[in-house]
Parts: C-alpha cells; structure tokens; sequence
C-alpha cells in the first residue's frame, strides 16, 4: 500500500513543480492587481474585477477551452509567443502552471486586496512626509504591512494550484510525464481495473499535502501578524 | 519665512487662509474644525489647495495658478501627527533611521546621539511600538522627524492623545526643540501650551484667519 511508484513520483513532483511555478508568477501580478483595485478609482475597474473573479465563477473546462484557443498553438498568443520567443504551452508542463495560474488567481489576488485595503494610509502619508518617494511608500511600507495577506493568498493560490484539474486536463491533457498531475492521475487510476490501491496513495498524499499548506499558511500569518502589531 | 495663501472648499466647509510667518514657532491656534489640520495638510502637501500660493524661504511648494504642486516626499517638511504614526513592522531606531535611508542622506552619528540624547529615547532603540507608552511614541515620532533633516517641522496637536500628566513630560523637550532653532508650525487649541511656544500666532476660526500676531492675540 505505501510503495510509491516511479510513475506517481512522477505525477507528485509534476504536481508540486506546476503549482509552485504558477503560484510564483502569479504573485507579481496578483499584487499589482491587488494594489491597483484596493487604491484607485478608474474607469473600468468593475469589469477588471470581474474578469479577474471570472476563473471562480466558470466551469473549468470553459477556462481551459479558452486557453486553449488563446495559448494553443494555433491560438492568436501561444502563435506568436512559439514562433518569436520559442515559448510553447499546449501539451506541456508550463501549459498546466498557466492553466493552474489562471485558475487559482481569484484565490490569490483576494487576501492580498483585504490586506492592503486595510492597511492605514495615514502610515503612508507619514512615509511621504519623511520623504519617501510612491514606489518607496509602496516597498517599505505597504508591501511589507500586507505581507500577511501576500502570504494567505500564496497558499491559498497554491492549495487550488495543486488540486486544479478541469482547466488543466482541457487545456495541456493527461499526459504522464508531461502534463499528468495528481488530479489527472487519480482520474486516470480510478478508470482502470485495479488502480484502486494506487489511486488511494495519491488521495493520501494530496491530503498530506494540502494539510501542510494549511498549517503553514496559518504559522506564517500568525508570524507576520504578530511582526505587524509591533510586539 | 513661510508664506501660505489658500483656499479650499471641503464639502460644506470652506477653507480661506492666508498668513506669512517670520516666527521661529508659528502657533496656528483654533478650536476644532475651524480649518487647522487642513491647513497644515497643505502646507506638508498631503492636500491640494484649490486655489493659491505656499512658499517656504522663497521656494514654491504650491502655486495653482502656475500649475505647481511639489509632492510632500520633495519637501523637505518633518511632520509630527497627533497620532505619532509610527511604522508597526519596524524597531524604534529603524523608525527614527527612515527619514534618513529615503533621502539617502549620509549616516550622521553625531546628529543622531544628540537628538535621542535631547529627546531621552536612547533607551528604546530596540523596542517596537507597540511596546512604548503614549508620551514615548511621540518623543520617538518627533525625532523621527527631526532626522529626516527637515527645514520645517509641522505638529499637529502633537500633546492631543495625551494626558495631563504625559503632556507634562513632553512640554520640556518641545521647548528644547525651539530653542534648537528649527522653524516650526505648531497647531493647537490649547492657548497654555501656545503660550508657552509659539512666538507669533494665527488664529482661525471656521475656516478665515481672525487675527494674527504675537502671543498677546491668545488672551
């Protein structure tokens, strides 16, 4: 029961690598995108919003169809991305960390909006009065404030990130080796006749380590929290 | 000298000020609401005036009809809040070492010791905010100010959040910081504790400058 075997080495650490990759691109991004919803007001910021919660509210295979037709080979980016920068998604590993990046991204942006939404902006005018310039402001005062939110939302991006399988499965397929994460290979072992034992293996292991996000999400938050309240 | 003439409308209020100073310590004195902080805002650069002129020692900070508007991190201009703000996620001495690090000024050991000598924190360098009393918050908040190497210090109420007792223990070293020379704006609606500072007074009273001068206008 508790051999693991080179295959399901293989889907674990395919797991592990997509949804550490997607969750470490994303967050760049998820916190330019959080800062920009949290501190101004522009025109269209409604429908950015909900373009950004859309991968929540959509069946996964309707993302991962629209990957497909944006980011495949034939699609109007993944074209130009394959022939200017040999960058190729479709059917391979960076195609399920893009798909598992968009799909946990909702995750991801919404605790670091709360944290920075709640940070003091009178700290920040104290900053500027000191003579910090905005992108100064920004670096040592409000990232580091909203670090516990930064870390809340990692976790929680990541968690979704390991367990994606709709987008994912539609998008770059099942393919062992490539694209075959947990999720596809629990999916592949139940459909044969004795993938029963392997099959609950990686169900043990997905909780193990869906556990230790959780934990880990929750020492860190307290950690930074603590930092923050300045004790 | 500073020289402030402005105005600016915020929601029902009006703000219609101007006043020049020559005085080491500017005491603007007024009850609440009558305009204070949103002048002292201005003058820092937190708030755009909608109309009018703020220059310092003939720079112009904000000129509306000429289309300037110096942010507040080009100032130069310390700022004490009633509120002492200081940063959570930072130890006493990287909260008084800040001013310096975003201005990229040199490390000026000798500037530091005399300043948390002069204002008593030596012993709290090592201690987070939210470790320090109300009084020792403000003491670390004006040298914090203070080493940011400014060319005006504004104080906003900084006694406000304080009891008689605290008040008591921060009076002494904001007269040593006059008498250090640096050109302050200080707001208050305590004409004791103006009269005790401030060598020239500006008093408003819902948003229009009533009277202006020497300490004496405080009676």
């Amino acid at each position: 029961m508790f051999e693991i075997s080179p295959a399901e080495w293989t889907a674990i650490l395919l797991s592990l690598r997509v949804a550490v990759i997607a969750t470490l691109v994303a967050t760049p991004f998820g916190i330019a995108l959080a800062w920009l919803l949290a501190r101004h007001e522009f025109w269209g910021k409604s429908i950015l919003d909900a373009l950004v919660h859309l991968p929540l509210v959509l069946p996964p295979v309707v993302t991962g169809y629209l990957l497909l037709l944006t980011f495949g080979r034939r699609g109007l980016v993944g074209a130009w991305l394959a022939d200017n920068l040999g960058i190729v998604f479709a059917f391979r590993w960076t195609g399920a960390a893009l798909a598992c990046g968009v799909m946990s991204f909702p995750l991801l942006v919404r605790p670091i909006r709360l944290s920075i939404e709640a940070i003091d902006r009178r700290l920040e005018q104290a900053s500027s009065t000191l003579g910090a310039a905005p992108w100064q402001v920004f670096a040592t005062v409000t990232l580091p404030l909203a670090l516990p939110g930064i870390l809340a939302g990692m976790v929680l991006g990541f968690a979704k990130a390991i367990g994606e399988f709709g987008a994912t499965i539609t998008f770059v397929s099942n393919i062992p080796g490539e694209t075959q994460t947990i999720s596809s290979a629990i999916y592949s072992l139940i459909q044969t006749p004795d993938g029963d034992t392997a099959a609950a293996r990686l169900v043990l292991i997905s909780i193990v380590i869906a556990m230790g996000a959780l934990i880990a999400s929750e020492w860190f938050a307290r950690r930074a929290t603590k930092r923050l309240h300045g004790n | 000298m500073l020289r402030v003439d402005v105005s600016k409308q915020l929601g029902e209020f009006s703000l219609e000020a101007a006043f020049e100073s020559q005085g080491r310590v500017t005491g603007l004195f007024g009850a609440s609401g009558a305009g204070k902080s949103s002048l002292i805002n201005m003058i820092a650069g937190l708030l755009r005036p909608d109309r009018g002129v703020i220059a310092l020692d003939g720079d112009t900070l904000d000129d509306t009809a000429a289309g300037i508007h110096v942010p507040p991190h080009r100032r130069r201009i310390g700022y004490v809040f009633q509120d002492a703000r200081l940063f959570p996620h930072l130890d006493v001495r990287q909260n008084l070492d800040y001013g310096r690090r975003m201005n990229r000024l040199a490390v000026d050991s000798s500037q530091h010791k005399r300043i948390t000598d002069l204002l008593d924190i030596g012993q709290l360098l090592d201690r987070r905010p939210g470790q320090l009393s109300g009084g020792e918050r403000q003491r670390v908040a004006l040298g914090r100010a203070l080493l940011s190497k400014p060319r005006l210090l504004l104080m906003d109420e900084p006694l406000g959040s304080l009891d008689e007792g605290r008040k008591v223990e921060i009076l002494p070293y904001l007269v040593r910081l006059r008498d250090e020379g640096i050109p302050m704006v200080y707001v208050s609606h305590d004409a004791a504790e103006l009269r005790q500072l401030a060598t020239q007074i500006v008093m408003l009273k819902n948003g229009r400058v009533t009277a202006l001068g020497g300490v004496k206008v405080l009676t």
